[in-house]
């Protein structure tokens, strides 16, 4: 039944010490890699070869590997998490390639996102974005009740599909500039969509932009590279969702009142 | 809380006041490329139809007409080429250092050309109005005798070559612009997303193919 092959690879991968240190790529060797190992055990064996050897392993972010934590990030073969539609480089298997192979391996690049060491990136400029306005201010308390508040089945499907979004930032690592408008977008849409989103809407989608263009992202010119790349599938539909409330914000915005409204 | 740079200082901004000049823009081109198929009329008592409709266009609204178009145009293209350069400099310092590799799955020739486009386009808007509209690229040019100067213009093989040249590039520049600015304004929707890229085809084809027939027709002695 098993397929089971074992794979000589090599790989060309970044090496760097600090967020100070200038990298550079060095070469390793990974024989008798097996096709079932995913990417990241493939990375772990070659550690373990590098660990016994006195030399530094090779740094990389991952957590729960199965794909819905966001924290494995790495530039497989000039692809975010490799060559595989809707994959994380930890559900990357081995058997997508082939025996020989010389494989680069790069950290995500973006001013925004500096370089820890080695394939880690500072991804914090993530979190100042949603700390921005990618949330809603709700009383606390026992839930209410389910029904009291109707979505519409589109919205509900749209919504959750937006906050499939598992912020790995392989949408600013595709995108020729660097952008972060696929995320962005995302964390406003799946709010923008729904009931609980409404009040703080307007001020949501301008805080994050401001916060966004603050972080030294790039600007989206619509090369539709972070949609491929998205390991979940994120529609660009979702920029356009921004684009329109950005626009509707800077319409409707009055700054806030420094006296008192009704009652 | 009180936020950024204001609508011009931000990113999104700057793309809205890209894609509305850009509208503007291929508005104009349009526009431009179906006046100009009266270079095919035939001439009426020895008037040619593209001069009696230079003359019209320059006496439009007690010749007022043509200098509002003239200034409309001019910031158009002004904050269009402004709203780029602040744009393509945000893009440039997001990513100061760049992949050894890089594989592209979606992006298009169009999509990652469009500076290098835009440029020559904008070198030819310089070079077609130094040719057909002050007239001192050429000798022989005369002052509202359109047809004579277009077709003397286009006889000339590097000129042609040129406008053709540039035509290409205009052709990837608004095919990915159309689209473009269609998702900046926030145009997308599943059910009409397949008509943006039918509309951004067609209205390429159509103005391109307009435009390249006019030196063709010269070279090859249709228009003479």
């Amino acid at each position: 039944m098993s397929s089971e092959k074992n794979l000589n690879l090599k790989l060309n991968v970044w090496r760097q010490k600090n967020a100070q240190s200038e990298g550079g790529f060095e070469t390793y060797e990974a024989p008798g890699i097996s096709t079932e190992m995913s990417f990241l055990e493939m990375l772990d064996v070659v550690n373990e070869d590098l660990i016994t050897k006195g030399a530094d392993p090779i740094a990389f972010d991952h957590d729960c590997r199965e794909g819905i934590c966001g924290a494995c990030s790495m530039v497989i073969d000039g692809r975010p998490h490799g060559p595989k539609e809707r994959t994380t480089a930890c559900q990357l298997h081995m058997r997508s390639f082939n025996d020989g192979d010389t494989i680069a391996i790069e950290p995500w690049r973006a001013a925004a996102f500096p370089v820890q060491r080695d394939l880690i990136v500072d991804r914090a400029a993530f979190d100042r974005i949603i700390a921005a306005g990618g949330f809603i201010s709700a009383p606390t308390g026992s839930a209410q009740d389910a029904n009291s508040l109707p979505v519409s089945k589109q919205n509900a499907d749209l919504a959750m599909d937006a906050a499939a979004c598992i912020g790995c930032g392989a949408c600013v690592a595709a995108c020729p500039n660097a952008s972060a408008m696929l995320f962005v977008s995302a964390k406003v849409s799946q709010l923008a969509l729904l009931p609980q989103g409404q009040p703080e809407r307007y001020i949501r989608v301008r805080d994050m932009v401001a916060q966004m263009d603050a972080e030294e992202f790039g600007t989206c010119t619509n090369h539709g590279e972070c949609e491929a790349a998205c390991p979940k599938g994120i529609s660009v539909e979702n920029i356009a969702r921004m684009n329109r409330d950005y626009l509707k914000a800077s319409l409707t915005y009055r700054p806030e009142a420094t006296g008192g409204g009704a009652g | 809380m009180q936020t950024g740079a204001g609508f011009f200082g931000s990113s999104i901004g700057k793309k809205i006041v890209m894609a509305i000049t850009g509208i503007m823009l291929i508005g104009f081109v349009v526009v431009h490329m179906i006046g100009n198929l009266q270079l095919y009329l035939p001439a009426h008592d020895g008037v040619y139809a593209l001069d009696t409709y230079g003359e019209f266009l320059r006496t439009l609204l007690h010749g007022s007409g043509i200098w509002i178009a003239r200034a409309s145009l001019l910031a158009a293209a002004g904050l269009h080429v402004w709203a780029a350069v602040g744009l393509t400099l945000m893009n440039r310092a997001a990513r100061p250092i760049g992949y050894q590799q890089q594989q592209y799955d979606a992006s298009t020739f169009g999509s990652r050309w469009m500076r290098v486009s835009g440029v020559v386009v904008l070198a030819f808007i310089i070079f077609h109005l130094l040719h057909l509209t002050i007239g001192n690229i050429l000798p022989g040019f005369e002052h509202g005798k359109v047809f004579h100067n277009v077709v003397t213009g286009f006889q000339v093989p590097w000129v042609s070559a040129f406008y053709i040249i540039a035509m290409v590039a205009l052709s990837t520049h608004i095919h990915h612009g159309i689209w473009s600015m269609l998702q900046t304004l926030g145009l997308s929707h599943p059910r009409y997303n397949g008509l943006r890229n039918g509309l951004a085809t067609l209205l390429t084809i159509v103005v391109i193919g307009g435009n390249i027939s006019f030196p063709i027709a010269v070279l090859t002695g249709f228009v003479r």
